[in-house]
């Protein structure tokens, strides 16, 4: 790279993220695109073709920017890239890059917006196109929604695309051989008579032409990677312990901190008591915190000891403190003043709800928490001028900008550094962590320093997913639902996550009602009524969302109706579904289960049907009453995500998603006394375990128009499949989530 | 007090009472061990002490009697245990946190029970706690391994 001029480099790098960007967009509400943020870091040798792919004498590496948090995101964007680049990605470095908004993402706001992902009228698809406009204006470099695949799936094939090109253009240059005699294969370009030049020979000629202008993307028909079952990249570190996370870091001079704030979030520290803890073994220092105090020790069970030995006189909480007065809250709740949305409303319910026996239920669900394996942790270091941050995040820009704010740094001066997480569930879309260690760094600067939570900080300092109850009312009519009229009352996730990040939270929360009001249902009177409770205990995203819960009043108010009518609850299904790719899915469950068929003595079906995410997911589970109670024999799962670019990793987040929903539904929850959650540690708060968890049977299908992620979408119908298993399995009918509360499990 | 882990002894000053894993971790930087919940209930930081699988968050430093084993010391990247194979070949890892402890509770299992039955299976494993939801891909690896093992 010597003899290459630094101007020209540059420019011509600018020149082929510009190309990139193009292509892929194709229309550009912003005429200027971001400069390559790699470029700022390059080392001499290197060369960054796009943001997305740089390449040196020693290797390849890619640009992962959505966080992996489990789902194998980083895995999925190397193949993408590698498809077009024709490498293989086993060979590349992975990188999830830096805090940057040229990493923005385009499509996970339109989740927020109440636009039912089947819907492509022209507001719709206007609607889809300002979400874009306003990620890309935001720089909203942010990994959720289940939203990787669908935002990255064009754009990481064509940044490979234009490297590979412009490998290929550095070749024809060296050889003076035409386009049309060379191609690409494995990392190399390929001449005519059989030698290869390999990329990484050819980086300083690339960095000296100016920038292809056009590139083709593959034919599917050509892929050596996508659609096929792929090894992810991460599997073998993971299977040996030589993954790192976060909480593996050790630098030189490090400290470890844990810290302890108010369990009741906001109640504050009145005062404290370190006497004890500031003289046990390992004690390096005992600060002030907001809410609460850190301590910093030489390693991290002294920490925890000498955290647990000091007394701290916490303030009360400033939210209704006791379960029964935060479903009070909710039930007060159905009131024209509270009124979010109606987002529904078909036919005439109101008229249709005095014609016929009304049949009403009411349902429950419970503030969960996330509870990733891994606690929140993360390593930072404060010097005069840069604070660097290592850790696990889905929202890099945030951590970055508010990070920058408490300690008064400009941006570009906090350095993000995304690691590994070891789970997340949506616990780590929150900051609130690092703003913790950021604070202990800024009365300890130039210190690395490691903060772990304990476990019981961690269950105890989540923002759940929260509490809501539901009123269903309808009717039947010649065998057939007539009227489904259900009003939700929960808190709004969007009013309190979005505070947190200082942005906006403006019109109705769609959280409220997703998984319900946007069902491809048509019923002759259907209308479904959001209803936003005051902030109570501050609450978060968790996987799936909004749908998480609805689904589970939804689907279970559907099967009361279909039980009412006499009908057939999956054949009723069918009958109302009025699109294509989530009739399939039934469909599809149905062929699979057998369904219809007798289930033997003291067994029963489920069905349920969840469209989120723009995933239509149907689920069937068989479940067997026994001596010891209920047994979940098995599941069987259909999910449309329009093309299923690796079968293997799309079966593992389809069976996880439905253990993550059956486990929370049999036996989790997070009951409060005094501002405080009651459950601080796995033994009461178990999810599912090996011997609970059923043959898990899955279809992937591929009739939707568009491509889609599967990382949340499989949660939200578990839980009703589950409670509709146990109705036709026993007769009785629970409304009430966790399910453990009203039945036994084996 | 010194300790033989994964092969080689070192000589560690800590208290007696300061758990297996802070020392394995802290002291002597061997990360594949992990802290998930410090009670036992989770099995992320499962260890074998003379080839039994055991709770290191949970067993004082003091107490230690025999050699460790850790997920570092049962196979390394390059050299791999048949059923960290196994676990690679059924793709098992999500996030991968508790995989560590999974791989070592499973290890120690086959090696009392090399022909389990799927209950036994059920059994053995349900200590170990995995909150993406691996379970399926795990039977089906414990299962391989067995066949792994029995081959060599």
């Amino acid at each position: 790279m010597g003899r290459v001029k630094t101007i020209a480099r540059r420019s011509f790098l600018i020149g082929s993220a510009a190309v990139a960007g193009g292509v892929i967009f194709g229309v550009y509400q912003y005429r200027r695109e971001g400069e390559n943020p790699l470029l700022a870091a390059l080392k001499p040798g290197e060369t960054a073709i796009t943001p997305y792919v740089k390449i040196d004498a020693q290797g390849i590496t890619l640009i992962t920017p959505r966080a992996d948090v489990g789902q194998g995101a980083w895995s999925m964007q190397a193949h993408l890239i590698a498809e077009e680049l024709d490498i293989d990605p086993a060979t590349a470095t992975l990188s999830p890059g830096p805090a940057d908004p040229i990493y923005y993402n385009g499509v996970v706001g339109a989740e927020a917006m109440p636009i039912a992902a089947t819907s492509e009228t022209i507001l719709a698809r206007t609607g889809r196109g300002a979400a874009d406009v306003m990620g890309k204006f935001m720089g909203l470099h942010i990994t959720g929604g289940s939203s990787t695949v669908p935002d990255m799936y064009d754009r990481l094939r064509m940044a490979g695309a234009v490297a590979r090109e412009t490998l290929i253009k550095a070749a024809m240059k060296q050889t003076g051989l035409p386009r049309d005699q060379l191609s690409t294969e494995n990392g190399c370009v390929v001449l005519p008579d059989g030698l290869k030049i390999e990329y990484i020979d050819l980086a300083t000629i690339a960095a000296e032409i100016p920038p292809v202008q056009t590139a083709t993307l593959r034919d599917p028909s050509q892929w050596r990677y996508l659609t096929k079952p792929q090894q992810r990249t991460d599997m073998v570190a993971k299977s040996t312990g030589t993954q790192d996370y976060g909480i593996d870091m050790q630098m030189p001079g490090m400290v470890i901190a844990t810290t302890r704030t108010n369990p009741a979030i906001g109640g504050g520290l009145i005062g404290f008591d370190a006497e004890i803890a500031r003289k046990m073994r390992g004690v390096q220092a005992i600060l002030p915190i907001t809410g609460g105090i850190a301590v910093v020790a030489d390693n991290t069970w002294r920490a925890f000891q000498a955290a647990q030995a000091v007394e701290c006189d916490w303030g009360p909480a400033p939210y209704p403190a006791n379960s029964a007065d935060q479903f009070e809250t909710v039930a007060n709740s159905f009131t024209d003043d509270h009124q979010d949305s109606r987002l529904k409303d078909q036919g005439n319910v109101a008229d249709a709800l005095l014609h016929g026996p009304l049949i009403k239920a009411e349902y429950r669900i419970p503030y969960l928490a996330h509870a990733p394996l891994e606690p929140m942790s993360v390593v930072v270091q404060l010097s005069r001028q840069r604070l660097d941050i290592w850790t696990g995040t889905q929202i890099p820009r945030f951590v970055q900008a508010n990070m920058a704010r408490l300690t008064e740094l400009d941006a570009e001066n906090v350095h993000v550094h995304v690691l590994m997480s070891g789970g997340s569930f949506g616990r780590r879309l929150e900051d609130d962590y690092i703003a913790q260690a950021v604070e202990i760094a800024m009365q300890l600067p130039d210190t690395p320093i490691k903060m772990i939570w304990q476990r019981e900080e961690d269950f105890t300092h989540d923002f759940p997913r929260p509490l809501a109850i539901a009123h269903a009312r309808g009717t039947v009519k010649s065998g057939a639902v007539d009227a489904f009229d259900l009003s939700i009352a929960a808190p709004s996730v969007a009013e309190s996550s979005l505070a947190r990040l200082r942005q906006p939270a403006i019109g109705p929360d769609v959280a409220i009602v997703a998984g319900a009001w946007d069902q491809p249902y048509s019923i002759p009177h259907y209308r479904v009524t959001g209803y936003r409770v005051p902030a109570m205990v501050p609450i978060s995203s968790w996987r799936s969302v909004g749908a998480s819960g609805n689904s589970f009043m939804h689907e279970s108010f559907f099967d009361e109706l279909c039980h009412a009518a006499g009908t057939d609850p999956l054949a009723e299904r069918l009958r109302v579904c009025w699109h294509m790719p989530s009739q399939k899915v039934l469909e599809a469950v149905a062929e699979m289960s057998n369904w219809g068929s007798d289930p033997g003595p003291g067994r029963g079906r489920g069905v349920a049907f969840t469209l989120s995410f723009g995933v239509p997911v149907a689920e069937v589970i068989e479940v067997t009453q026994t001596d010891q109670g209920i047994r979940i024999d098995r599941a069987f799962v259909a999910a449309d995500v329009g093309r299923v670019l690796d079968p293997k990793n799309f079966e593992a987040q389809v069976q996880g998603g439905v253990i993550f929903g059956l486990g929370h539904a049999m036996n989790c929850e997070l009951t409060y006394e005094n501002g405080v959650p009651q459950q601080d540690n796995y033994h009461v708060y178990e999810g599912m375990r090996m011997h609970q968890t059923p043959e898990i049977i899955v279809r992937g299908l591929e009739n939707g128009a568009k491509i889609r992620g599967i990382g949340e979408p499989a949660v939200p119908p578990a839980a009703p499949a589950l409670a509709n298993a146990i109705f036709a399995a026993t007769g009785k009918r629970i409304r009430e989530l966790p399910l453990s509360k009203s039945i036994d499990f084996v | 007090m010194k300790l033989t882990v994964d092969g080689t002894t070192h000589e560690v000053d800590v208290e007696e009472d300061m758990p297996l894993l802070w020392v394995l971790r802290d002291e002597l930087g061997i990360t594949g061990p992990k802290y998930g919940c410090g009670i036992a209930q989770c099995g992320a930081c499962t260890v074998h002490v003379d080839g039994v699988a055991v709770r290191s968050c949970q067993l004082a430093a003091g107490d230690v009697d025999g050699a460790v084993t850790t997920i570092n010391g049962l196979g390394t990247p390059a050299v791999r245990h048949a059923v960290q194979d196994a676990w690679i070949e059924m793709q098992v890892a999500q996030c991968g946190y508790c995989q560590s402890g999974q791989i070592m509770q499973a290890a120690a299992f086959l090696d009392v029970n090399p022909s389990p039955t799927d209950a036994e299976i059920d059994a053995a494993m349900s200590g170990n706690l995995c909150r993406c939801g691996t379970y399926p891909r795990i039977r089906e690896a414990v299962k391989s391994a067995a066949l792994k093992l029995k081959a060599t």
